[in-house]
C-alpha cells in the first residue's frame, strides 16, 4: 500500500472515531484535515464532492468514500471507506457484546431508555435542520415537510408515497 | 398503541442481508427512516422499544448511528457474520450509485443538475425523518421527563447547534440517572 492509501486510512480512522452523532457531526473536522492539512482537495471541490455523496441514497457517512475517491481514486474510495466504518464498527460490536453479557442486570435496560429520548431528539433535530435547508427554496415547501411528517407520523403507508408527493410537488410548485 | 412481542420474528441470514439491502437503497436523505420503517413495522424483527434502545446505544457511539445500529442488530441475531451480512447490504447499493456519480463528476466536471423534483424529495425526505422521531416518542409513551430530555437535545442540536459530541456528553448521564430514578434503581427514599 502506497504511504498515500496509508495516510487516507489514517485520516479517515481518526474521523470515524470522533464521529459521533454521524458524518455531519464531523464534516468540519474532515475539512480541516483534508483540505487545510493535508492539502489533498480544495474548498469548493469539498463541498461539490459533499452535495454529490448527499445525492446517492444510504447513510451520509458515504461522503469519505466519495472524498477518497477524488485523492486517489478506486483504492483511495475503498480505503477511505474502510477507514471510516471499521472503527466505529469495531465499538459498536464490542458495545453489543457488553449488552448481551450484562442482560441479566437490573440496570441495564433503564440505563439503555435514558438514552432513547437523546436519540429520538437528535433525529427530531436533523429532520427540523434538513427541513430548513428545504425551505430555502421557497415556504410552500413547508407544506410538503408537513404532510410527509404527518403521513408517516399517523399512517402506515410506505414512506415510498411521500417521497414520490414529494417529488411531484416539486415539480408542479417548482422554488 | 400497544407494544406486543407477539409477532416479532428474527430474520435468517438472508433475510436479514436483502433488509439491509432495502434499506441502503431507498435511503434518500437519510436511512433512518427506513431502517425502523423495515425493522419495526414491515418485517418485525423487533419491538419498538428494544429497537429505540439500540438507536440510543448508536447514538453515543462514535460513526454512523444507523450503521452502528446495523452492526448491532446483525450481531444479536446471527453473531459476526450477521454484522457483516447486515453492514455489507445497507453500503452495497449506494456505493455502487455513488461511484457512478464520481464517474459522471469526473468525466463532464459538474453536478448533475438538480431537478425541482429533487427538491420536492428533499422537503418530503425532511418530513419524513420528523415523522419518524415523534412515531417513535409517541408509541413508546416516554415519561415527561424523559420528553424534557428529548426537547433539550432537540433545541441544543437544531436551534443552539451545538456540537453533538457536546449534546451526548451533557444530557447522557443525566437522562440515564432519571431513567434509573423512574426505575426504581436509585434515590428510593425520593419517591
Amino acid at each position: 500500500m502506497s504511504v498515500l492509501l496509508l495516510q487516507i486510512l489514517g485520516a479517515f480512522a481518526t474521523l470515524s472515531l470522533l464521529a459521533v452523532g454521524g458524518a455531519n457531526a464531523v464534516l468540519p473536522e474532515m475539512h480541516r484535515q483534508l483540505v487545510e492539512l493535508h492539502g489533498w482537495l480544495d474548498d469548493r471541490t469539498f463541498a461539490e464532492l459533499y452535495a454529490l455523496s448527499q445525492a446517492a441514497p444510504g447513510p451520509n457517512i458515504l461522503v469519505a468514500g466519495v472524498m477518497g475517491w477524488w485523492i486517489a481514486g478506486g483504492a483511495g474510495m475503498a480505503v477511505a471507506t474502510l477507514g471510516m466504518l471499521l472503527p466505529s464498527a469495531a465499538l459498536a460490536w464490542s458495545m453489543a457484546g457488553l449488552t448481551i453479557r450484562l442482560r441479566h442486570a437490573a440496570w441495564l435496560r433503564p440505563a439503555q431508555a435514558g438514552l432513547v429520548p437523546i436519540a429520538i431528539g437528535l433525529m427530531l433535530a436533523a429532520g427540523l435542520v434538513m427541513a430548513g435547508a428545504a425551505l430555502e427554496g421557497g415556504w410552500h415547501r413547508l407544506a410538503i415537510v408537513a404532510i410527509g411528517a404527518l403521513v408517516i407520523w399517523g399512517t402506515g403507508w410506505s414512506p415510498l408515497w411521500v417521497l414520490a408527493g414529494g417529488a411531484v410537488a416539486g415539480l408542479l410548485l417548482p422554488g | 398503541m400497544t407494544e406486543p412481542s407477539a409477532g416479532i420474528r428474527p430474520p435468517t441470514r438472508p433475510e436479514l442481508f436483502l433488509g439491509y439491502l432495502k434499506i441502503g437503497l431507498l435511503g434518500f436523505g437519510g436511512v433512518a427512516v427506513w431502517s425502523r420503517r423495515l425493522v419495526v413495522e414491515e418485517r418485525r424483527w423487533m419491538t419498538e422499544r428494544d429497537y429505540a434502545e439500540l438507536i440510543g446505544l448508536g447514538q453515543i457511539l462514535p460513526g454512523p448511528n444507523i450503521g452502528n445500529v446495523a452492526v448491532m442488530i446483525g450481531r444479536r441475531f446471527h453473531g459476526l457474520a450477521g454484522a457483516l451480512l447486515a453492514t455489507a447490504g445497507m453500503y452495497a447499493a449506494p456505493l455502487c450509485i455513488l461511484i457512478g456519480l464520481c464517474l459522471l463528476y469526473e468525466r463532464y466536471g459538474d453536478l448533475p443538475h438538480v431537478a425541482p423534483a429533487m427538491q420536492g424529495v428533499a422537503a418530503a425526505a425532511a418530513g419524513m425523518v420528523i415523522g419518524t422521531a415523534l412515531k417513535m416518542a409517541s408509541r413508546l409513551k416516554l415519561p415527561s421527563e424523559a420528553v424534557g430530555v428529548l426537547l433539550l437535545a432537540t433545541l441544543a442540536a437544531a436551534w443552539l447547534r451545538l456540537p453533538l459530541p457536546l449534546i451526548v456528553i451533557g444530557l447522557a448521564p443525566p437522562s440515564i440517572a432519571l431513567a434509573l430514578w423512574r426505575a426504581g434503581l436509585i434515590g428510593r427514599g425520593v419517591r
